[in-house]
């Protein structure tokens, strides 16, 4: 019968050579075959990354790890607006929103500042929306950290001390408030 | 024999006791490691330098994990099945010659834990016994798969022993004794080109090494243990240590394999030119002959356990290499095709022999 495309091959089935038959053969091309991946194994650099010894760069859109930023003046930038925690799809964000009192103009940039902020790292599907829905440029998802593992699912819901970012320590008020280099210098002379 | 020479001999029977069950400790870390490498990944790492640590942590791991006893087995013979198997295991190895001998003043030892004239007769019915440790285990779990395992591995030990058998004899046609000692010692003879037996029996070393793989139940030939098909074979029920005792009983007798190999067909403990380093020890260096029969005995102790580990390393390269055979081919490979081959290469021996090609 014709075929239709005419590509159809007629495959013959050929007798097995002595050399195929008697195996040996094959097996010490096999045998060379998994040697030359043993020297390639133990001379070259191999692809495997030894996790907490090295880890794997990251990218440089990549989303982990919230953080509450400070201002210039390192007074925190959250308001509670709470738009944050409306467009998170996942809600893993509470805050508790209070008034700034008198004397506390060093700590918080507008009257109004969040008492507490929470995020359930566990619940966060880290899609960045609340960093874009941040009218204050607050919050921010770092592109060099993530949470990390923990053996209680309490620990995963970080409050304001571990996400708030850090006073750098040497431009440190008594108070803990940051200083410009400027007066951290003169600061210094004075304590000095 | 005095007290003085045997308690030496107990203390090679010691070392060589202790050794088996190192180099069996080790044979699981370098089966990882060699595995891993051949298959282009890291292997265990994690416990201590280069993951040194790692048969202890197993180790623990066999001890501490639960002893558990399937339902309706034989409980006595549940045990008894590893004991044998572990057992049979290190006997093997008391007649092996890993070196020639020291001598300290008038006292001689040998570096052999027992010779005995009947020496690759004894390692033979040693052998044999030990796939009642299989057989016992597998039947006493009250388990299809470990009876279906253990019958494999009694059915495939028996026809590649036929084939072993007849290898060897065409080695023994050539030295006329069984003593693994005697037969080593003639494979170099001083002042002369002397070869070791691999190069007058090539045909039954490869006989011998194929029937070697499934004496020891290694891939290509692991079916007793055929995980794909019989989820452990003659180990599905067994834990803990019972287990562990079971998988280091297999790399026990993968080291006597390698070394009855390393006696029969690549001259034991000789190494080339070791009678003209002895006599340029001697000569020119002004050593005494003692000493310098000494030292070549060391040296080649030595060089045996580099052939053993040689022959280790190329039971894990083909473990890492080959599929396992089907259990029909297993048997007309045995049956079909070696048994043949063997005894072809006994006539062809016998020939070479009787027209002086060969001694």
């Amino acid at each position: 019968m014709e075929s239709l495309s005419k590509r159809a091959k007629v495959l013959t089935k050929k007798p097995m050579t002595l050399a195929e038959r008697a195996y040996l053969p094959a097996i010490f091309q096999g045998l060379s075959i998994t040697m030359q991946h043993f020297f390639r194994a133990a001379t070259k650099k191999q692809v495997t990354i030894r996790y907490p010894e090295e880890t794997r760069p990251f990218s440089p859109v990549f989303r982990g790890l919230h953080v509450l930023k400070r201002d210039e003046k390192g007074r925190e930038r959250c308001t509670a607006c709470g738009l944050c925690a409306v467009a998170c799809p996942a809600e893993a964000i509470t805050m508790v929103a209070g008034e700034r009192k008198k004397g506390e103009e060093g700590l918080y940039r507008e009257e109004k500042y969040a008492v507490s902020y929470e995020i359930n790292m566990l619940r966060c599907i880290f899609c960045g929306l609340c960093e874009e829905a941040c009218p204050k440029a607050a919050v921010y998802l770092q592109a060099d950290k993530m949470a990390p593992p923990r053996f209680e699912r309490d620990e995963f819901i970080y409050g304001k001390d571990r996400l708030v970012e850090p006073v750098s320590p040497d431009l440190r008020s008594k108070r803990g408030i940051q200083l410009t280099p400027e007066q951290a210098a003169t600061l210094r002379t004075q304590t000095a | 024999m005095t007290l003085e020479t045997l308690g030496w001999q107990g203390l090679v029977i010691l070392v060589v006791f202790g050794l088996s069950l190192l180099i069996a400790t080790y044979c699981t870390y370098a089966e990882r490691v060699i595995a891993a490498f051949l298959q282009d990944r890291v292997g265990p790492d994690r416990a201590g330098p280069f993951g040194l640590a790692q048969p202890l942590a197993d180790a623990v791991k066999m001890f501490t994990k639960e002893e558990f006893f399937p339902a309706g087995a034989n409980r006595a013979l549940f045990i008894f099945g590893p004991c044998l198997a572990m057992i049979t295991a290190l006997m093997s190895s008391a007649v092996i010659p890993f070196g020639n001998f020291l001598q300290f003043g008038s006292t001689v030892v040998h570096l052999q834990g027992i010779e005995i004239n009947v020496g690759m007769l004894y390692v033979f019915g040693i052998v044999s016994l030990g796939v009642y440790g299989i057989m016992i285990g597998g039947w006493a779990s009250n388990n299809k798969f470990s009876l279906l395992g253990a019958i494999r591995a009694a059915s495939q030990n028996i026809s590649y022993e036929l084939a072993m058998g007849l290898a060897l004899i065409a080695v023994l046609m050539m030295s006329g004794t069984l003593s693994l000692r005697e037969i080593t010692l003639q494979q170099s003879v001083a002042g002369e080109w002397h070869f070791w037996n691999v190069v007058k029996q090539p045909l039954g070393f490869i006989i011998f090494i194929v029937c070697a793989f499934a004496e020891t139940n290694r891939t290509p030939f692991d079916l007793p243990e055929c995980e794909t098909e019989l989820v452990g074979g003659y180990h599905t029920e067994y834990s803990s240590m019972k287990l562990g005792l079971y998988l280091f009983a297999e790399y026990i007798n993968v080291f006597v394999a390698s070394a009855v190999m390393s006696v029969l067909y690549f001259g034991g403990f000789n190494f080339p030119f070791q009678y003209e380093l002895r006599d340029w020890l001697v000569s020119s260096r002004g050593m005494e002959l003692v000493t310098a029969q000494n030292i070549i005995t060391i040296l080649g102790a030595v060089g045996v356990f580099l052939k053993i580990f040689a022959f280790i390393f190329f039971f894990m390269w083909v473990r890492w290499t080959l599929p396992r055979f089907r259990y029909d081919q297993l048997m007309r490979l045995g049956w079909t095709i070696l048994i043949p081959l063997a005894i072809f290469n006994i006539l062809l021996t016998g020939g070479l022999i009787t027209f002086g090609v060969i001694k």
